[in-house]
């Protein structure tokens, strides 16, 4: 699976919403309802699934699917 | 309300600071409930006893040398737990240190001491469990407060403060993990006989027992009775309390 499939999977498990709503430019609090702690789970699963740590002033870059899997993208690569 | 009437067996619950005291005797109540009892200590002779008597009430007792205010060990720590016995279902953060003095002879060490032992350690125990509480949707953190946090004490104003504290830092918990399921109480002893009290002049016992309503010392076992209330079902729709168990000493 690649890095975009494993971070839709993961939106999906995390924040219980239909593939159809995880596109790029979705805003992970603002579209996808997610709370303040769902952010930081979300951090901590990707951080899981993908092996690496995203330190705290990363943190806030993650604001959207897109820059999401940017960022792991470009971390991982 | 008898151990023997709750069933634990399929309970996981890590007590810090229970090798002696109070601690202890709530680790020995939840082992005669068949709990598994992962106990939390600085003294390892202590701990292997206690896990041997822990045992022999027919529980599943595992000791661990740790130091509550070391984050990073006490992360790992939790991690391997996990792995060890799958999850964690209950914290009791009971470890606590008093460094009595009055307020003009208080050094800054006895200050820092127990600020950083009872309340410090509490933070960072709760912060690394409530991790994988968070995930598993479920949880119950029990905080020891002591009434002297509710009603202050000279002679024991670090005391004081750091049991005061942790009955603030209940609330901000329980308000912050409720969307998880995860529910944060506190637990305010009042006098209750353990070794601390045990050289406790006859005198002096008479004098503390004239202000208690009930006209008596607590035993530790009314202190675990109350900690098994709030670990469990009974209790699920309780967060953020502070209950003491004082004979009504501070009642209002």
């Amino acid at each position: 699976m690649d890095i975009e499939a494993k971070v839709k999977q993961i939106v999906m498990d995390k924040l219980g919403v239909e593939e159809a709503q995880i596109v790029p430019e979705a805003n992970f609090i603002e579209d996808l309802r997610a709370d303040s702690l769902d952010t930081v789970e979300l951090v901590m699963a990707f951080e899981d699934e993908f092996g690496l740590t995203i330190p705290d002033e990363d943190q806030d870059k993650l604001r959207t699917v897109g820059q999401a899997i940017d960022y792991l993208k470009s971390k991982l690569s | 309300m008898d151990s023997a009437r709750y069933n634990f067996s399929d309970h996981v619950i890590l007590i810090t600071g229970a090798a002696r005291g109070i601690g202890k005797a709530i680790a020995g109540h939840f082992a005669t409930a068949g709990a598994t009892v992962l106990i939390l200590d600085l003294n390892q002779e202590a701990i292997d006893i206690a896990v041997k008597d822990l045992n022999a009430l027919g529980g599943k007792a595992f000791g661990y040398l740790a130091n509550v205010i070391d984050g990073p060990q006490i992360e790992s720590l939790f991690a391997e737990l996990i792995k060890e016995h799958g999850k964690i279902d209950v914290l009791i953060n009971n470890a606590g240190v008093t460094r009595d003095n009055l307020m003009l002879r208080m050094k800054e060490e006895e200050w820092d001491m127990v600020l950083d032992i009872n309340l410090k350690g509490a933070f960072i125990c709760t912060q690394k469990v409530f991790k994988h509480m968070m995930k598993a949707r479920s949880g119950s953190i029990i905080n020891i407060a002591s009434v002297i946090g509710i009603m202050g004490n000279s002679g024991q104003a670090n005391y004081a403060a750091s049991k005061g504290g942790m009955i603030a830092f209940t609330k901000s918990c329980a308000k912050e993990f409720a969307s998880r399921n995860v529910r944060v109480n506190a637990v305010a002893p009042g006098f209750i006989e353990t070794e601390m009290t045990a050289s406790l002049s006859d005198d002096i016992r008479a004098e503390y027992a004239k202000v208690i309503p009930l006209n008596k010392m607590g035993s530790p076992l009314d202190v675990a009775r109350l900690c098994m209330f709030l670990a469990g079902k009974e209790s699920e729709y309780i967060t953020g309390q502070t209950i003491a168990v004082d004979g009504g000493l501070t009642m209002h």
